[in-house]
This record gives structure tokens, C-alpha cells and sequence, in this order.
């Protein structure tokens, strides 16, 4: 039902690194093409080969232009999914009781059967991650790859996300968050791993690990690194002594 | 956000019926002759029929719009269903009631007062619950949909009531004083709505991506090239000019014009059918402020948009 | 239903209870099946090749992913490959072939059988074959079966032939060959593991695309700096730790300044260039004469060095000589005794420590602040020197002495188009290459590594062959090589005129081991040197982005003579789907899709080998094509047959190959040695020699589509020196013979060109081209500026325009792809904000780009994430309306723009009554990233990018509205 379930220990989720993330869109479209297949009802995309495509995404990769004070304006390449919010405001508003939260991983689903396409949920998600079918008119969002990461037809190894089995550069990393010792527990406490919007109030579950600080290019040469500088006369001087080392 | 004709629809239309079933569950004198009565009684419950089915228009699927009464415990949503179905039902009981039996109907009608306000209520908190649109998440909004709905209500049932003063105030003076508290609370909405934008949540493209402690965040690319969902439904944002020249627009048509039908008839001492011109007016002015409240609202997805 | 309702407290919050949460009860299948079978093959849609399993269900593709055990890609896909669904299922493929019926470019066409295809192509290329064969011009572009197509052309006849390398990244293949015998490219890769500094130049994606996304997430893994130098910030550059936002065409300068920081500090590895390098080697120094710069040789030709401390000249690879790296020695052993000689190094040391290449100066041209420079020359040579590898791996060198490890200077390089795409690009190259063994670092543990079967130094390439041209006779060689000289050339009698259309290996571009494909349809259309009768193109998309000057190009496929026939007689073309090209075409030969036929990616081509296996791949039908299309190999080995070509008809006449799966089975270029090295010999037992196995697809099949071996521990490094890897090599027929690959900091065949512009040997440069040759040919890497900055006014171009791979798009193949194009639908120009504010453009309005060759109006998009001298795009978005099987008014031609229509194949005129090809003058690189710009803002009231163009028609159905992809499978 649409009450939040009591919160549980296990808390799945996904934990990405904007430090490495190049933009590639990999994980979007990998996710597209397992979900068009599997959970639900297709992926569908409309005017597929017209003047507006548009399709349903369960994630999509946004790109940000940061500029710091003092140097050059850098880029962030941004996905975004579900975060599986601990206090889920989509899951609460939705009347039909299609918008659930599972209680024994957290994960946040739609029963799809039971959907109205009231897109009351999309509203009332802060992060977009909701989106309707334009076919199907029912609402889709990321599964968290439910069909995956318990599929008993996939090697042991396979049971992930699609995303993050595909991501070429290993940005995205999936585990139990709620599990202070899982590894992804682990890289958000060392990384300083943060929540998206913390001010919506909906205690995301999927953690972003923020982007490693950048040299600027104005930065001069470490005194201790400063090569020591030849004269360029005392070059072939300083030669004969170094080959004379090389014996 | 996007101001879907079908939900503008909705809650002015919806708004207006309920009003006018709450006033006449409370006992606003309508005529004797029950074909009448019952025609009156037939349009208040129509305008609200109306907006409700019109909501069904935007669902994906209509078929499986049922299934919307159960999460009442959660959701604004399917409370409202639930108080709304309550409240038609209890006005349908107390109409036949009122025509064909004796019996003693105004606990009854009451009721019907009681549901109808809060389907009212259920409808303007499905949005100001909403903390992801700041324009709305204010207790102000339940006020004013509230007040709308009584003002347009009461012009109804005032226009096909037999009574010219309630007590010693004449009709249309109290029409004219509801409209206009209905709409300073309006204006009061309006003020606070200019200071709540999404960053005054502390809602920023920083926080949005984490990425504010390295400076300042402006979007570059958009995910996709075209639209999708979110962008149609909800990062649609009219210009500032052209809020202000439709806002006007509202108070004039469904302010200004009313109150002035309504001076009108107290001055002149029209009689109150009259004061359906007001309520047309009202209506029309109500589509231009619903059309705004949702054209203004800027939902939190933009901050991923632009 | 009982509720707990903890309320959270907000003002208006949501409700809290246990709710219920049985998944049978919402019918949830956690655990469904995914396919019925899986099959596992080679990834099309780009270069990359990567391995992928691909999921069928009831005969359909359900899904695909990355294949966990292939070499290239472990496991992961990237964008586009995970939109294989939707390539193999689009609208736009071909049905079956077509004959022109209307004006080209109309687009009209008449669908007819195989059968009437194949004799017509024959006819058409059959005649020219017996009565004179250069008349064929056949170029492939994205392709990869370029050991087949070679070997067509060549048994053919003609010299017209190439692939797409030329507008592609010929600087990268041919600095680096020419340098070390191995490349960047696709060549060779960074120690992932090792590194402890990257600098990437110049790379938005790259053919190995995967593989660098795994590297640097590597990279990032272990903590290992990377540095990104490219005037765009965005991708690999944005994740960088650090970004040199180089002004374009000028990274020669910002290395040589390196260079110059590091020689003045003594930060050079002498040992790894005594032993590796030709720095010892002698130079002649003899101003005017006829050998002057030419390297001092003995008797039997080899090179010459000095005994440090002695006078003693004698062969560089003497064994146990101590050599010179400076001073001057009499050559008294030469055959003109008495002049003298210097070393490489001492003309190296005096040529980079030059002031002009202090920091302080680059930065006047390259944008990047002297203290940038400094400090990264200063982490590279700590790096080099103070975080010195020593791996415990015994090895032995080519003079048989053992070494008991690996010392490796942990700096590795990687560098593509945004180096190579320039007039300066094979330079810079260079430069770059000479950066990476002034460490010490090429093959070393931590360093740049090569990918198997690299190293090929040019003692392992070919040289072009010209042949003797007879009608019906086949060439005696392959047509592309490595010249080592003007009499490598190919040039006809005069010693002027090019041999060949594109005019590879003429004075234009002597070095072009590629060919020009970006000047065939230009030179065949003025007729210069010669017209063509027959143009036969594969999987290129020459008619829109694979062509400078696209209106121009389109132009002259459709251009009329006097008498009024087309100037290009007759252009046969293969293509998959229906792309611009189509439409120039008189005969359209359709393919298959990748997943529906049969690619060998040879090591005869282009391998997929990585730095620690020998690898080889296939790609093999995992369906059946729906349509009546054939694969391109197939029809190639069927028109060889027709025509009779010696090698592809049995004695009797009868075709010798079934189609392309028998032939990469049982074709042999040398005895035993065939398209695939694994699983050789009857039994299948043996790799790399041995003779045909009829089971070898079967085999590949079973494995995934790919072989590999393991190169063993002594060989992964130092393989340029490394006898353990040469004898591993010619054991598994990766080479013939054991092969020196001494690196050449100075090359010498860049001198003999030069001297035969100072018109001392013979043949000599023609005046006209004297003057570029002495200037752009030094042999020590160098720096000019780019030409086409250098033609134009710097006031009336200020800026420098740019294209970059997006990676979710493949060239033009995109577009047709519904996935696909709703991520990249339309393109705008990316503008720095301070050339927005100055022009007065917002995001959202329209410009005119304005090049010397003409203007395009386009959306505009502003960023700071940039160089303030750079504007930049999208490559290949926008597509010429009717193309692809898009709908009329689809963005991709509505708002989407080419960047071609700016750029020129040839220079703007520079008074000499000559025009130049916009290309390197050394390798005849297309220099795509050489464009100047202006910008103005536009009035586009109709929101329509220009120039637009009429239409063309399609031959296919009509595409669907809706794409509901997995609908059967799902709930
Ligand atoms: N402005 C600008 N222009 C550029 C560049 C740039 O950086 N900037 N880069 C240049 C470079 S490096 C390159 S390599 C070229 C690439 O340009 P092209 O080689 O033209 O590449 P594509 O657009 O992919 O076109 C290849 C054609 O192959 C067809 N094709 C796809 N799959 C198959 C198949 O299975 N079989 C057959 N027979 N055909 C198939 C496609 O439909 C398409 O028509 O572009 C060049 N143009
Ligand atoms: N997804 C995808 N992958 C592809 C392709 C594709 O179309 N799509 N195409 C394939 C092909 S054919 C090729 S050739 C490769 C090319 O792959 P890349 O080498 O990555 O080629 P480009 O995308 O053209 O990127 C060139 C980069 O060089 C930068 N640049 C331009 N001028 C300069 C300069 O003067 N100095 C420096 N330092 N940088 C400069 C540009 O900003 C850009 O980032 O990609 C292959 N891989
Ligand atoms: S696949 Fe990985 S690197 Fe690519 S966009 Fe997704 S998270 Fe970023
Ligand atoms: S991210 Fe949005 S859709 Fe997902 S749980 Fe949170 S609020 Fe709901
Ligand atoms: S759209 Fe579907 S899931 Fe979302 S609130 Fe409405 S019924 Fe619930
Ligand atoms: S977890 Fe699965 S559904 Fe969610 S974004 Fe990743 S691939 Fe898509
Ligand atoms: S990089 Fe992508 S498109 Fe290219 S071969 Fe690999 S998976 Fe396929
Ligand atoms: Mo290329």
C-alpha cells in the first residue's frame, strides 16, 4: 500500500561517482534496452522517426557547467535515476496503491496493473526520476533492475543493475547502503558521498561521490619539483657527467 | 508546470459546484417550487460532476480510475475521491429528500456542507502538499481554493435563490464581500508566491547536483536533445510579462467584474438572478487564475533542465 | 491493515505504516527469463569491436550486453552498442538492390534483383578492368575487412584504392610507425595498471573506446593523475584532474616546451636513448651537399655513432660500443671520408633548448600559461625519474644481452584526431612520440605499451605498389606503404604527376600510407590528374560528413560534362541503410546488418589486440536477414569471380570461394597464414601459421567470437628491443622475420624530401612544392602554424571551429536509430561566453558561422568550459532531409548542422595561382580541425539551420510511429 513501509535495514541502492562519470550515456541506454524488455510494460517512445521523438527513460545523463571562483569553468556529467528515497513523497501520494516501497530492500516500484496515470508521483518526486509512458500511459521509473539483481536465470555475477554492469568507466557502483560495512557504505564515508536536494526532505537512498578537486592551470611548479635548470651552454656539460655515470 | 485544460477545468468547475452544494447543504433558502430547487440543485451537483469527471480525462487510464479510493490513509488524491463521492452521494440523498419526503434533512445537509468543503480541501492539498513546487506548499493555497470555491458557489446559488438579504444583508452585498476576501486572500497568495521560488527553499542547481560547493552550476546539455515527460508536464514556465497582462486579465474578469455586477444589484437592487452574470464572470476569471497557478509554478525537475 | 503512522513532522508530510508488501499478491516476477539463447559475437556499432552477447528470444534480439571475457571491453557496452537493437531493427535499412531512375541525389530508384545487380556491376567494372583499370576508383570507409578489399583491388588492378585512414587519423598511424613502429591510435595503450601520470591530447572518444573508459576508471581507482589537454572540456577532458585548454593546432608548441624544460633540466633517460634511439647515430654535416642531414653510413649501410671519449666511428650497433651522444667526429670510414658527423642528440639538445621554446613564449600561441607548462614538465620527470618501475622480469634485447628486469618511467601518453586532424598534425605527432622516449617511457612498465601485432616498424610495412598498371593484370603488392624516400613515390614518367586519383604518395603528400579518400571525388570531378569511370565506394558516407565541402561534394557526384553524361560516369555503392550517399548512386548494393553476416577482424587489418593478448575476432549471423540483402565480402569474392580475378577463380573458372565465411577460413595470403590466427591447422591446434581448419568458425563461434593468447610475461614489455617477443612473434606468424626497430628521433626519409626540394637528389620536388617541403619536412619534430590560419586574416577569422564524437553517436549511423537520436536529435555550436557577450548571443539564438569557404546559420549553446578562442559541435548530427528514413521536418535536418560546410578540401588561395589541399603535407591527413571561423548573429525566424537542402526520396516504407521494443515479453 502507499504508506511507507516501516524502514527497513536493507536499503539497496546505487552509489555514483560524478568523478569519473564521462557522460557516455551507456547506463541510459543499457537501462532503456533491459527495461523495454522486461519489468512492466515497454519503454515506449513515440514519433520514434519523426519531428519529436520522445520516449520514457529510467535514466537519463544530465550535464552541468560548474565555475569555480578562481579557475576555469569545468563540466559535470550528471546521471540521474530513481534514488529510492527512504521518505518517498511519490509513493505516499499516489492513490491507486501502485506506487509502493518494498519493505524488505527499500526499493520503490510501480504496479504498474494498478496505475491510473494520475502522474500525481511525478509531481510530487523532487529529482524527476518518474516518468509516464507516452504508450502505456502508465508510470515508469528505475526498478533498481528487480528483475536482475534477484533473477535466478542470471549468473551470479550478472545479478545487478544493468547500469552498472555496463557503465564503461565504473561510475556507478550498487549494494546495500544500509549496510554500514557493504563496500558502498564504505566508499561514501571515505568520499564524502552526499545527497541530492537534501532540503526535499526525502532521504534519498543513492548516494553521489563528488567530483575530486581540480589543478588549476595557474598553479606554479612546486618549489621542491622545479627542475633545477640547466644553462642551455651547461647542457652538454652536465651530458658528459651523466653519461659518465652511465659508464 | 503544465496547465493542462483538464485539470483547470477540474478544480474551477469542481470548485464552483462543490460551493454551491456546501451552501445549499447549509441551508441557502432556493426556491419553493421543487422543479426548481431541483434544477438548482441539479447544476451545483453537475459543476462539480463535471470537474470530476474532466479530471478523469488526464489519467492514463480512466477504466482504472476506481482503484483511487483506496489509498485515502496517504494520499490527497484518492481522498479526494473518497470525500467527493461522499459528498455527491449525501447531496443526492438530501435533494430526493428535500423533494419527496418530510423528513427532517438538515443534519443531513450539513453533512453534505462538511463534504463538500473538505473534497475542496483534498483537491487544493494534492497541491499544497507538494514541496517540490513552493509556489504551492503553503496553507494559503487550501485558503484560497476554499474561498474561491464559496465565492463562485455563492454567486451560483445566490443568482437561483429566492432570498435578497440574508438576515438584514442583502445578497449581493455578501457576494460582493466574499469575492473580495476571496481575492485579497488571492493577492496574499500571489505576494507570498513571488517569494517562493525553489531557491528560497534553498533549492538551487548546487544542491540539486551536490556540485554548489565548487561554484556556481549551470546546466550545459540537457539529456536528450528533445522532450520527454518531465519537460512538457512539468519545466514549462510562462514569461513574466505575459503573467502579469493575464493576471490582470483575472482580476478584472473575475474580480473587478463581479464585484461591480454585484454593487450593481445592491445599488439598484437588481434582483439576485442577476448575479449570474457575476458568476460567469467569475468562472472566467477563475480558468485565466487557474491557468496561472499552474504556468507560474516552477517545479523542482527544472533545476535538471535548465 | 493496522497503521503505525509515524509522522515525519513537515508541515504537510507523508504517512508512514508497514503496508503490505507480498510480491505474489502484485504478481511481481523477480526472477523471469531472459532469453532462449544467447549468442555471442563482435559489437558494429562503431571501430571499437567489442565483445557482446546478444539475447534472443523467439528468433527476436531481447537484449545486449557486454561480453565479461572479451579482451576489448570486459564485460561493460557503451551507449550506442546497447542501442544494437534498434540499428539492426531500423527503418532505414536497405531491402534489396536499386537501380538509379532518377537525377542523382533524387533518391529514385528501382528495386531489382540480385541477379541484374551483379552482371550490370560486372559489366560496368569489367570493362574498365580490360581497357584501363586506374579508371576504377574503389574506397571503403568505415569498414574493416580491409585486407579483402585491399586484395580485390589489387587483383583488379588498379592503384585507386584506400580506406578511410586518410581523412581519418593518418598522422597518428604514421608519426608513430614512422617514429617507433607502433601507434596511438588503436595501436597501442597506456599501462592502466602501472601509470602514475596520463596526458590525453586531443580525444573526445577514440576507436578504443571502451578500453580508455576502463583505463581511466583505473586510473581514477589507484589515484593516478591524468591530464587532459584539448581546448574542450568536456567527456574524458571533464574527468581529468587537470586541463590544458591548448589554443587549437598548437600542442607541437606546448610539447617542444616541455621538451625544452626538460633537456634544460637534464631530465632525459640516456640509457633508453643510447640503446634504443638513433640520438647516437651520426648525422652528416656537409651544407650543400647531396647527403647533408642524411645519416653517416658504412659500407653495408648501416648508421653510423661515435665511441664516446675516443674518435672512433663505427657501426651503431656494434656490440658493447659506448656511443657519443655529442660533438663532432670525422666520418673517416664513409665512402667520402673527411666530412663530419654530429649525433642526433647534440642537434636534438641545440634545436629544443632554443629560447623560442621557453614556456614563457609558447604561451604567447598556444594559450597555455608558462607556469602550466613548467609545472607539468616538472611532474612528468619526477614521475619518470623519482617514480621509477622496477618489475622483477628478466628479458633479453636484440644483441642477446640478458636483462634481469624492467625498468619502467611510468608517464604514459595517449593522443588522437585533435592532433592528428590538423595540417601539423604528423609533426606534432612526432612530437609528442619524441616527449615519450626523451623519458624513456615507450614500452616500459607505466608507459605507453604496444598492442600486438605492434610493433610493425616501417622495415615490417610495405611499400606502395604501383605495379604495371595492365589492363586485367593484378598489382604486384598492396597499394598503400610506407615510402622511405621521393623514390618511394608514385609518380608517373614526368616524376610530377600523380599516379594515383587521390594522389597519395605524390609531392602533395608523399607519406600519405593511407591515401587521400577526402580527395578522390574532388581530383576525379576536375579530372586532375586523370577522370574515372567507375566510382565503387563501400560504407562511406562521402555525399554528407565524410566530405569537406559536403554542398560542393554533392555537386560534383551530380555534376554534368559537356555531353552532357555525369563527369563521374558510374558510382556503385554499398551501403545498409539508406544514408545520403545512397542517393548519388546509380547502383546500390544492399548489406546485411552486423548481426546478420559474417566480418573477420584480422590481423592482416586492424586486430583488436590488447597490450597483453594477441587477439583476432569475428562476427557471424545470429539472424537470418529479413530482406534480400547479401554481405558485402560475399559480393565482392562473387564479382572477383565473374570478372575471373586469378585469385578468386579456381583453374577451371569456377569460383575458388562459396562466399566470405569460406574464404576467412580458407584463404592463405602466405602459406599457412590466413584472415584468422587462432585455431590454425587440421586439427585446429595450432595459431598463427598453419594450414586451413574447416572447423576454425565453428571454433570462433564456441568461443565468443574472439581468439586470444597470452603473451608471455618476458614479452609485455620493451617489445621494440625485445628478442623474446620478436621470436614469439615469428613463431605465431605476427611477423616473417625478426625485425630491428630502432626508434628514429630524427627521420631521415623527412630529410631526402627535403632535399630533393633543395633540388639535390633526384627525383626532385617541383618548384611549386619546394618551398612547404623544406619548411614542414624537418626531420627533428617541429612546429609550424597551421595552414589555413595561416592563409587567412587573423581580424576576419578569429576563431577556431571544432567537431567532436559524441559518444552515443556513430558518425552518421546514429540518426536512425530511435534510441539513439532522442539523445542527439540536434546539434548546436557550443560558443565561449565571452564571444556570446561581445556577438550578443543568448542561448537559444541563431548565428552565422562564417569561413573563409562560406556560412552556415545554426542554434547556439554557450559554455565557459572551453577555449576562449573556441567554438565547437557535435560531429555528424544534422542529415539531409528523406535521409535515414526520418520523417520530413526531423530535427536532424531541421536544426541539426554539419560543420562541413565550412571546411574546404582546399585551402583558400594563397596567390600562387595554386590551391592547396586542406591537408597535412606530409601524410595528406584531412585537416579538419584547422577551420577558422567568425561569428554574427542571425535573424532565423523559421528556426531552420542552413543550408538546407531539396529532399531526397526514399526507397522504403514508411517508417512506424511508435516504437514499443520488447511489447511481447512484457506484462
Ligand atoms: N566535420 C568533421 N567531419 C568529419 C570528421 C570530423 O571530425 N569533423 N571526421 C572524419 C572521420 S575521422 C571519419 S572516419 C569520417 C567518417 O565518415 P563516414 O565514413 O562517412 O562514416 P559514417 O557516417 O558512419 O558513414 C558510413 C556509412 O556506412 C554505412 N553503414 C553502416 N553500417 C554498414 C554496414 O554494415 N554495411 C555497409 N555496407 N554500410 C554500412 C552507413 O549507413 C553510412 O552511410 O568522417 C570524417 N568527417
Ligand atoms: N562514439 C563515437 N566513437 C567514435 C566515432 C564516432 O563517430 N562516435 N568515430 C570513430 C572515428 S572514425 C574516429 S577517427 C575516432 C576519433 O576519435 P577522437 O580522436 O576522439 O576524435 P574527435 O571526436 O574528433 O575528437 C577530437 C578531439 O580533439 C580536440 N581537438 C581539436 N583540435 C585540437 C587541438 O588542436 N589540440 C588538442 N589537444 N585537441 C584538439 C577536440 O576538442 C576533440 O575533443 O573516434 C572513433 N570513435
Ligand atoms: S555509463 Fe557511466 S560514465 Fe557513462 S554516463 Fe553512465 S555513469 Fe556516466
Ligand atoms: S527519487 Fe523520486 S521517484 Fe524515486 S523514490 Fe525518491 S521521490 Fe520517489
Ligand atoms: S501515476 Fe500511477 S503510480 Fe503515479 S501516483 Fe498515479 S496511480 Fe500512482
Ligand atoms: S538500476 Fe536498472 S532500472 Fe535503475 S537506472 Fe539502473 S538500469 Fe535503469
Ligand atoms: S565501443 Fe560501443 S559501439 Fe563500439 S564496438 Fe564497443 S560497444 Fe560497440
Ligand atoms: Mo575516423
Amino acid at each position: 500500500m502507499t504508506l511507507l513501509p516501516a524502514p527497513s535495514t536493507k536499503r539497496l541502492g546505487l552509489v555514483i561517482d560524478l568523478d569519473i562519470c564521462v557522460g557516455c550515456h551507456a547506463c541510459a541506454v543499457n537501462c532503456k534496452e533491459w527495461n523495454t524488455g522486461g519489468y512492466g510494460a515497454p519503454l515506449g517512445d513515440v514519433d520514434a522517426y519523426g519531428v519529436k521523438p520522445e520516449g520514457a527513460w529510467l535514466n537519463r545523463i544530465h550535464t552541468f557547467e560548474v565555475s569555480p571562483k578562481d579557475s576555469p569553468a569545468q563540466i559535470v556529467h550528471f546521471p540521474k535515476s530513481c534514488l529510492h528515497c527512504q521518505d518517498a513523497p511519490c509513493v505516499t501520494v499516489c492513490p491507486t496503491g501502485a506506487s509502493y516501497k518494498r519493505s524488505e530492500d527499500g526499493i520503490v516500484l510501480v504496479d504498474e496493473d494498478r496505475c491510473i496515470g494520475c502522474g500525481l508521483c511525478s509531481w510530487a518526486c523532487p529529482y524527476g526520476a518518474r516518468e509516464m509512458d507516452p504508450v502505456e500511459k502508465v508510470m515508469k521509473k528505475c526498478t533498481l533492475c528487480i528483475d536482475r539483481i534477484y533473477n535466478d536465470n542470471l549468473a551470479e555475477i550478472d545479478r545487478v543493475p544493468a547500469c552498472v554492469r555496463t557503465c564503461p568507466a565504473h561510475a556507478r557502483h550498487y549494494g546495500d547502503l544500509g549496510d554500514p560495512n557493504s563496500d558502498v557504505s564504505k566508499m561514501v564515508a571515505e568520499r564524502g558521498g552526499f545527497d541530492l536536494m537534501p532540503e526535499a526532505g526525502t532521504r534519498p537512498v543513492n548516494k553521489y561521490l563528488p567530483p575530486r578537486a581540480k589543478t588549476s592551470p595557474n598553479t606554479p611548479p612546486k618549489q621542491s619539483e622545479q627542475t633545477e635548470s640547466l644553462e642551455a651552454t651547461g647542457f652538454l656539460g652536465w651530458l658528459d657527467k651523466a653519461l659518465e655515470k652511465l659508464g | 508546470m503544465h496547465p493542462a485544460i483538464s485539470v483547470i477545468l477540474f478544480t474551477v468547475t469542481s470548485g464552483a459546484g462543490f460551493g454551491a452544494v456546501a451552501l445549499i447543504g447549509a441551508g441557502y433558502p432556493l426556491s419553493d417550487n421543487p422543479v426548481f430547487f431541483f434544477l438548482t440543485a441539479l447544476v451545483a451537483g453537475a459543476l462539480a460532476v463535471i470537474g470530476l469527471a474532466s479530471s478523469t480525462f488526464h489519467l492514463g487510464h480512466p477504466e482504472r480510475a476506481w482503484r483511487a479510493f483506496s489509498q485515502w490513509r496517504s494520499s490527497w488524491l484518492s481522498r479526494e475521491g473518497v470525500a467527493s463521492v461522499i459528498a455527491l452521494t449525501l447531496f443526492g440523498i438530501f435533494v430526493l429528500a428535500r423533494l419527496f419526503t418530510d423528513l427532517p434533512t438538515q443534519g443531513l445537509g450539513w453533512a453534505v456542507s462538511a463534504f463538500s468543503i473538505a473534497t475542496v480541501f483534498t483537491t487544493s492539498m494534492i497541491y499544497a502538499q507538494l514541496r517540490t513546487v513552493p509556489h504551492w506548499h503553503s496553507w494559503l493555497t487550501p485558503a484560497v481554493y476554499l474561498a474561491f470555491s464559496l465565492a463562485s458557489g455563492f454567486l451560483l446559488v445566490a443568482a437561483a435563490g429566492k432570498a435578497s438579504a440574508l438576515g438584514e444583508i442583502p445578497v449581493a452585498l455578501i457576494a460582493m464581500l466574499i469575492l473580495l476576501i476571496a481575492w485579497a486572500l488571492k493577492i496574499v497568495w500571489w505576494q507570498r508566491a513571488a517569494g517562493a521560488s525553489l531557491a528560497s527553499r534553498g533549492m538551487t542547481s548546487g544542491s540539486a547536483t551536490g556540485l554548489g560547493k565548487i561554484g556556481e552550476v549551470r546546466l550545459l546539455e540537457r539529456p536528450h536533445t528533445g522532450g520527454n515527460y518531465l519537460t512538457r508536464e512539468m519545466v514549462h514556465q510562462i514569461g513574466r510579462k505575459h503573467a502579469a497582462k493575464l493576471r490582470f486579465i483575472a482580476l478584472v474578469i473575475g474580480a473587478a467584474l463581479p464585484v461591480v455586477i454585484a454593487a450593481a444589484v445592491a445599488w439598484w437592487e437588481f434582483a439576485t438572478p442577476v448575479l449570474g452574470l457575476a458568476f460567469v464572470a467569475m468562472l472566467a476569471g477563475l480558468f485565466v487564475e487557474r491557468w496561472l497557478f499552474f504556468a507560474e509554478a516552477k517545479h523542482s525537475v527544472s533545476l535538471y533542465y535548465e | 491493515m493496522s497503521q503505525t503512522g509515524q509522522e515525519t513532522g513537515q508541515e504537510i508530510g507523508p504517512g508512514r505504516g508497514t503496508g503490505e508488501h507480498r510480491e505474489q499478491e502484485r504478481g511481481l516476477d523477480a526472477s523471469p527469463k531472459v532469453s532462449d539463447r544467447v549468442a555471442r559475437t563482435t559489437c558494429y556499432m562503431c571501430a571499437c569491436r567489442c565483445g557482446i552477447n546478444v539475447h534472443l528470444r523467439d528468433g527476436k534480439v531481447r537484449y545486449i550486453e557486454g561480453n565479461r571475457d572479451h579482451p576489448i571491453n570486459r564485460g561493460v557496452l557503451c551507449a550506442k552498442g546497447s542501442a544494437g537493437i534498434m540499428q539492426h531493427y531500423s527503418p532505414a535499412r536497405l531491402r534489396k538492390p536499386l537501380l538509379r531512375t532518377g537525377e542523382r541525389g533524387s533518391g529514385q530508384f528501382r528495386e531489382i534483383e540480385w541477379e541484374e545487380a551483379l552482371t550490370l556491376a560486372t559489366e560496368w567494372l569489367g570493362e574498365v578492368r580490360m581497357r584501363d583499370p586506374k579508371k576504377l576508383a574503389f574506397f571503403t570507409g568505415r569498414d574493416q575487412s580491409q585486407s579483402l578489399t585491399s586484395w580485390w583491388a589489387q587483383q583488379y588492378g588498379t592503384p585507386n584504392y584506400a580506406a578511410h585512414g586518410g581523412f581519418c587519423s593518418v598522422n597518428m598511424a604514421a608519426a608513430g610507425v614512422y617514429t617507433f613502429g607502433g601507434a596511438f591510435w588503436e595501436f597501442g595503450a597506456a599501462d592502466w595498471e602501472r601509470t602514475k601520470l596520463f596526458l590525453i591530447f586531443g580525444v573526445a572518444e577514440d576507436h578504443d573506446s571502451n578500453p580508455i573508459k576502463l583505463g581511466l576508471s583505473r586510473l581514477k581507482e589507484r589515484g593516478v593523475k591524468t591530464i587532459a589537454v584539448n581546448p574542450v572540456r568536456t567527456g574524458y577532458n571533464a574527468v581529468a584532474d587537470e586541463w590544458v585548454g591548448v589554443t587549437p593546432g598548437t600542442d607541437g608548441l606546448f610539447v617542444l616546451s616541455i621538451v625544452h624544460e626538460l633537456l634544460k633540466s637534464g631530465k632525459v633517460d640516456l640509457d633508453y636513448l643510447i640503446r634504443y634511439t638513433n640520438a647516437p647515430w651520426l648525422v652528416i654535416d656537409d651544407e650543400g651537399a647531396a647527403d647533408h642531414g642524411l645519416f653517416a653510413r658504412d659500407k653495408d649501410g648501416k648508421p653510423l655513432v661515435a665511441e664516446r671519449g675516443g674518435d672512433k666511428v663505427v657501426a651503431y650497433d656494434k656490440k658493447g660500443v659506448k656511443p657519443a651522444l655529442k660533438g663532432r667526429f670525422k666520418l673517416a670510414d664513409g665512402p667520402d671520408g673527411g666530412r663530419e658527423g654530429v649525433p642526433v642528440f647534440e642537434l636534438l639538445a641545440r634545436r629544443y633548448l632554443d629560447a623560442s621554446l621557453a614556456p614563457e613564449e609558447t604561451e604567447k600561441t598556444t594559450g597555455v600559461p608558462a607556469d602550466q607548462t613548467r609545472r607539468i614538465a616538472a611532474e612528468i620527470a619526477e614521475t619518470a625519474f623519482e617514480k621509477e618501475i622496477v618489475v622483477d622480469q628478466p628479458w633479453t634485447d636484440m644483441k642477446g644481452e640478458r636483462h634481469d628486469k624492467m625498468i619502467g618511467r611510468p608517464v604514459s601518453f595517449h593522443a588522437m584526431r585533435g592532433i592528428s586532424a590538423h595540417s601539423n598534425g604528423f609533426q606534432t605527432c612526432r612530437a609528442i612520440h619524441l616527449l615519450q622516449i626523451l623519458i624513456g617511457s615507450i614500452d616500459t612498465p607505466g608507459g605507453f605499451r604496444f598492442e600486438p601485432p605492434y610493433p610493425r616498424p616501417v622495415g615490417l610495412q610495405p611499400k606502395p605498389h604501383l605495379g604495371p598498371n595492365l589492363p586485367g593484370e593484378p598489382l604486384q603488392g598492396p597499394h598503400l606503404g610506407f615510402p622511405e624516400g621521393p623514390e618511394d613515390l608514385l609518380l608517373e614518367e614526368d616524376g610530377v604527376t600523380p599516379v594515383r586519383i587521390d594522389k597519395a604518395f605524390s609531392w602533395d603528400a608523399p607519406l600519405s600510407a593511407h591515401g587521400l579518400m577526402h580527395m578522390v571525388i574532388s581530383n576525379a570531378h576536375a579530372r586532375d590528374p586523370y577522370g574515372v569511370d567507375v566510382l565503387f565506394l563501400y560504407m562511406a558516407n562521402m555525399a554528407w560528413n565524410s566530405s569537406m565541402n559536403t554542398a560542393g561534394v554533392m555537386k560534383m557526384l551530380s555534376d554534368r560534362d559537356e555531353d552532357g553524361e555525369y563527369v563521374i560516369p558510374k558510382i556503385i555503392y554499398s551501403d545498409a541503410y539508406d544514408s545520403e550517399m545512397v542517393s548519388y548512386a546509380d547502383l546500390v548494393l544492399p548489406d546485411t546488418t552486423y548481426l546478420e553476416r559474417f566480418d573477420c577482424i584480422s590481423l592482416l587489418d586492424r586486430p583488436i589486440g590488447e597490450p597483453d593478448v594477441l587477439a583476432d575476432a569475428i562476427r557471424w549471423p545470429v539472424l537470418e536477414p529479413d530482406r534480400d540483402v547479401r554481405g558485402f565480402q560475399s559480393v565482392l569474392l562473387d564479382l572477383g569471380a565473374r570478372m575471373g580475378f586469378p585469385g578468386m577463380v579456381k583453374e577451371d573458372g569456377s569460383p575458388r570461394y562459396k562466399d566470405y565465411a569460406d574464404y576467412i577460413i580458407h584463404h592463405e595470403r602466405k602459406p599457412g597464414r590466413g584472415p584468422l590466427a587462432g585455431w590454425r591447422g587440421k586439427d585446429g591446434d595450432k595459431t598463427g601459421r598453419g594450414e586451413p581448419n574447416e572447423d576454425q568458425l565453428e571454433r570462433y563461434i564456441e568461443h565468443g567470437g574472439f581468439f586470444e593468447i597470452e603473451l608471455p610475461e618476458n614479452t609485455r614489455y620493451y617489445r621494440h628491443a625485445n628478442r623474446d617477443w620478436q621470436e614469439w612473434a615469428v613463431e605465431h606468424g605476427v611477423q616473417d622475420s625478426i625485425v630491428e626497430n630502432v626508434f628514429q628521433l630524427y627521420l631521415e626519409p623527412l630529410r631526402k624530401f627535403q632535399l630533393s626540394a633543395e633540388g639535390k637528389v633526384q627525383p626532385a620536388a617541383p618548384e611549386s612544392h619546394r618551398e612547404q617541403i623544406i619548411r614542414c619536412f624537418e626531420p627533428l619534430p617541429d612546429w609550424y602554424a597551421p595552414f589555413e590560419g595561416e592563409a587567412i586574416d587573423e581580424g576576419d577569422f578569429p576563431f577556431h571551429a571544432l567537431t567532436q564524437r559524441p559518444a552515443a553517436m556513430y558518425h552518421s549511423w546514429g540518426s536512425q536509430n530511435a534510441w539513439l537520436r532522442q539523445i542527439y536529435g540536434t546539434n548546436p555550436l557550443f560558443v565561449p561566453g565571452a564571444v556570446c557577450d561581445s556577438a550578443g548571443l543568448k542561448d537559444g539564438d541563431w548565428a552565422w558561422v562564417i569561413s573563409p569557404h562560406g556560412r552556415i546559420r545554426v542554434p547556439v549553446k554557450r559554455t565557459d568550459a572551453v577555449n576562449p578562442k573556441t567554438m565547437w559541435t557535435w560531429n555528424a548530427i544534422g542529415k539531409r532531409s528523406g535521409a535515414w528514413a526520418l520523417k520530413p521536418g526531423a530535427p536532424e535536418a531541421s536544426k541539426g548542422f554539419l560543420l562541413n560546410h565550412l571546411i574546404n578540401e582546399l585551402l583558400p588561395p594563397k596567390g600562387d595561382g595554386m590551391r592547396w589541399s586542406n591537408s597535412d603535407p606530409v601524410t595528406g591527413q584531412a585537416a579538419w580541425f584547422d577551420l577558422r571561423v567568425r561569428i554574427e548573429k542571425a535573424e532565423a525566424p523559421d528556426e531552420l539551420s542552413l543550408p538546407q537542402f531539396p529532399p531526397q526520396e526514399n526507397p522504403l516504407p514508411k517508417p512506424p510511429e511508435n516504437v514499443t521494443w520488447g511489447k511481447e515479453w512484457t506484462r
